[in-house]
């Protein structure tokens, strides 16, 4: 006790004029907030997490949650984050696990590059009445077409063409695991992006029967734990993705701690009850580029040479060159993930501290890949950090073929960003898989909102793309005339390949 | 009827379409002869079928397959058995690093020796309890993540204790048997020695009994050797690891 406890983080209160006594707040919060004393309901903000969920469901708006001001003695370097993690790591000695994207307050470089717009001599297209192609394909294309002509005269293809992902907007969501995530909270994504014409990814979790319907939208994940991966789970999946890093935890791997476990994530993971599932850092089957091309060989040749085979790494300092390794690979598809990345459960020093923004690591890979006249071999999907439909398309001016989506879909769905998504109580039945929890999830409701959110942000491209004099999503592609820096320093314009305003 | 599959400076894929072609048609037996380093073998391969290959075929033999016998008359490279789901691998010769890499079903059994990382993150589930057994001796990091299965490694010939580095670190399911003596540093966090009784001896003889038989090996000196059994310290080697925010 000789630390002490620290100040509260949050406080929670309740108007006691407004209240009605419903006893909703009790019930709704998981982790334990409110509580009955005879009748009166008394609150312990301690335990708040700022979830939301109480207010969002409180009939009479009695309850108000403020942020409570830091009392420490103001410093600029030992914040009172520095200070309460030390008191966290001085009394148990332990690795700090934490929720969500990267929490530290870096500026986003996205906020810094701005987008043109057409003026007099170029004008602007109308989107409402002009075609505007967001079609995007994922996979190789191949650098030239050979044709030849029949007996008959007529012209056949003679270039063998990869299997490529066919996408109605170039806006996928990311892997989000059954067993990090609910049940219904899969569900609800998959028959999103079914409805919004994309695809998500399974995560290392396998694939739950429930999910069968919407295989065709999913992408599934082989990642080094190999949970779940058998060659008929291979065989649903529209394309495979081999998952080596991941932005929110770039060199490590992951881990579902047992308590998660249940028995439908066992039987979908494939391993026992209760068992924690491991995922190595590396896996021990790659030990370098070569050992990567036959894993994406060997899962081609699994399946016959029928789905597209991607990677994903997480951005680091020298990501474009593992990136034009990977092109050489036989993979159809290069997924660099950002540092802001989301996640269940990262030890916070990575989550904070390690790896790189994705618009530089984007843009660096798509410089490298062009320059090594291999771009056409691959496709390039953004993902970590994406939070509106203007990063979208800053991502594919900086060189993206499609982005994927992560935390922006799960608060589509609810989520409040309370960044507390490993303890396995999330509140909106999305990171969890306590019972009474997941059915708070709807997924017909919440696949709507899903696939609201990526129609509305597919509209918002599109109208960019139009005020900017662009009506293909093809032409926007690595197209850095359309950004400038705004508060950029030279050498990151040099990076991004961006001029800066004004120029 | 025997197929015959001639792999003479034939691409891994036209092999296996081959193969899946003969496995459709309901062949039962099929031989491939000059294998020269092809990979992927079977991979992907679903089906009640013994293949045998006449050469030494490249990594990831046997990959992902559901049910195949294959019987290579040769060495084995990297990873035969990766992420396999059923079947029996039998390999008249030595085998590369990570044989038998996340196997989750199925038996592998390599008659000499083996590279690094064998049985590596090797996990069963319900019925499903994928076998290793090496007649020779194995390299570091043996069972390293091991979630469940048996590893069983003979060591024949050999006398002294086996001494390789990193024996299963973070293993959290399954067990490992080596015969004789192991030098007990060389054990990695989370593993332990169990005690080694007389139902452990039950539970291995059926595998030595049928490695003897693959292998035309005389079963007895192996049925009554001593053996350590190596399991995992706990099933959360890593629960106390993480404290929350
Ligand atoms: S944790 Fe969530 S539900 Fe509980 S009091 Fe805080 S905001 Fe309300
Ligand atoms: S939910 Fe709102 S009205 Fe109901 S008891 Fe809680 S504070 Fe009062």
């Amino acid at each position: 006790m000789a630390i002490g406890s620290v100040p509260l983080r949050y406080r929670i209160s309740i108007d006691r004029d407004r209240c009605m006594e419903c006893g909703r707040c009790v019930e709704n919060c998981p982790y334990g907030t409110f509580r009955w004393e005879g009748d009166r309901i008394v609150v312990d903000s301690r335990t708040c997490t700022a979830c939301h969920r109480c207010i969002a469901m409180c009939p009479r708006d009695a309850i108000t949650l403020t942020e409570h001001p830091c009392d420490y003695r103001t410093h600029p370097v030992w914040t009172r984050d520095a200070r309460e993690s030390i008191y966290n790591q001085a009394k148990t000695g332990k690795i700090i696990l934490a929720g969500m994207g990267n929490a530290s307050p870096l500026p986003p470089i996205f906020d810094r590059l701005l987008l043109d717009a057409c003026q007099v001599t170029n004008p602007s297209i109308d989107p409402l009445r002009e075609p505007m192609e967001l079609r995007t394909y994922i996979g190789k294309k191949p650098s030239r077409l050979s044709f030849k002509r029949g007996e008959g005269g007529e012209v056949e293809l003679q270039t063998e063409l990869s299997p490529n992902l066919k996408l109605d907007t170039p806006i996928m969501i990311g892997h989000m695991s059954y067993g990090a995530i609910s049940l219904n909270a899969q569900l609800a994504l998959a028959k999103g992006a079914h409805e919004a014409g994309t695809f998500l990814g399974t995560g290392e979790g396998g694939m739950h029967p429930a999910i069968f319907p919407y295989q065709d939208n999913m992408i599934v994940q082989v990642a080094s734990g190999r949970f779940g991966v058998d060659v008929d789970y291979l065989n649903r999946g529209a394309a495979i993705e081999i998952k080596i890093g991941q932005g929110a935890k770039p060199g490590i791997g992951g881990h579902l701690p047992g308590e998660k476990v249940c028995a439908d994530v066992s039987c979908t993971r494939m391993i026992p009850l209760g068992s924690d599932a491991i995922s190595p850092a590396p896996h021990h089957d790659i030990y370098s580029i070569e050992d990567l091309a036959q894993l994406v060989r060997s899962l081609k040749e699994a399946t016959e040479w029928k789905k597209p085979v991607f990677v994903k790494i997480a951005a680091v300092h020298n990501v474009a060159a593992i990136a034009a390794g990977i092109a050489r690979s036989s993979a159809d598809a290069v997924v660099v993930d950002g540092f802001r990345g989301g996640t269940g459960a990262a030890p916070k020093v990575f989550r904070d501290h390690v790896g790189i923004p994705i618009e530089a690591a984007v843009s660096a890979v798509d410089q490298k890949l062009r320059s090594q006249g291999v771009r056409n071999e691959i496709s390039v999907i953004a993902s970590g950090g994406i939070t509106n439909a203007a990063d979208v398309t800053k991502a594919i001016a900086l060189g993206a073929d499609a982005v994927y989506i992560g935390t922006a879909a799960l608060v589509a769905m609810g989520c409040r960003v309370c960044g507390n998504c490993y303890r396995g109580l999330c509140p909106w039945g999305i990171a969890t898989q306590r019972p009474d929890l997941v059915a708070r999830l709807n997924p017909e409701v919440q696949a709507e909102h899903v696939a609201n959110l990526i129609h509305a942000w597919t509209m918002e491209v599109s109208e960019l793309m139009g005020a900017a004099g662009i009506n293909a999503i093809e032409s926007l592609r690595g197209n850095r005339d359309r950004l400038r820096g705004y508060m950029l320093d030279e050498g990151l314009l040099k990076v991004l390949d961006v001029k800066p305003v004004g120029a | 009827m025997v197929v015959h599959i001639d792999a003479a400076d034939l691409h891994y894929t036209p092999l296996n379409k081959q193969i899946r072609a003969a496995v459709r048609d309901g062949e039962k037996e099929i031989v491939i002869d000059h294998v020269l380093g092809q990979r992927f073998i079977a991979d992907g391969l679903v089906g009640e079928v013994t293949i045998t290959v006449n050469g030494v075929p490249g990594g990831d033999l046997g990959m992902l397959m559901r049910g195949p016998t294959l019987v290579v008359h040769g060495n084995a490279d990297h990873a035969p058995g990766n992420t396999m789901d059923g079947g029996t691998i039998i390999v008249h010769g030595s085998a590369g690093d990570a044989v038998a890499h996340s196997m989750r079903g199925g038996k592998v059994f390599v008659r000499d020796d083996i590279g690094y990382r064998g049985g590596i993150h090797m996990k069963e589930y319900e019925e499903k309890r994928p076998c290793l057994v090496v007649g020779g001796s194995a390299r570091s990091y043996l069972g390293e993540y091991m979630a469940g299965g048996i590893v069983l490694v003979l060591r024949q010939g050999e006398t002294g204790p086996f001494v390789e580095r990193g024996i299963a670190s973070g293993i959290h399911g399954g067990e490992i048997y080596i015969r004789g003596e192991i030098d007990e540093d060389c054990l990695a966090i989370g593993a332990k020695v169990l005690p080694f009784d007389e139902e452990h001896r039950a539970q291995i003889r059926p595998l030595i009994e049928e490695f003897c038989r693959h292998f035309g090996v005389e079963a007895a000196p192996l049925l009554g050797a001593d053996y350590t059994r190596i399991g995992p310290a706990s099933a959360r080697p890593f629960a106390g690891k993480y404290t929350w925010e």
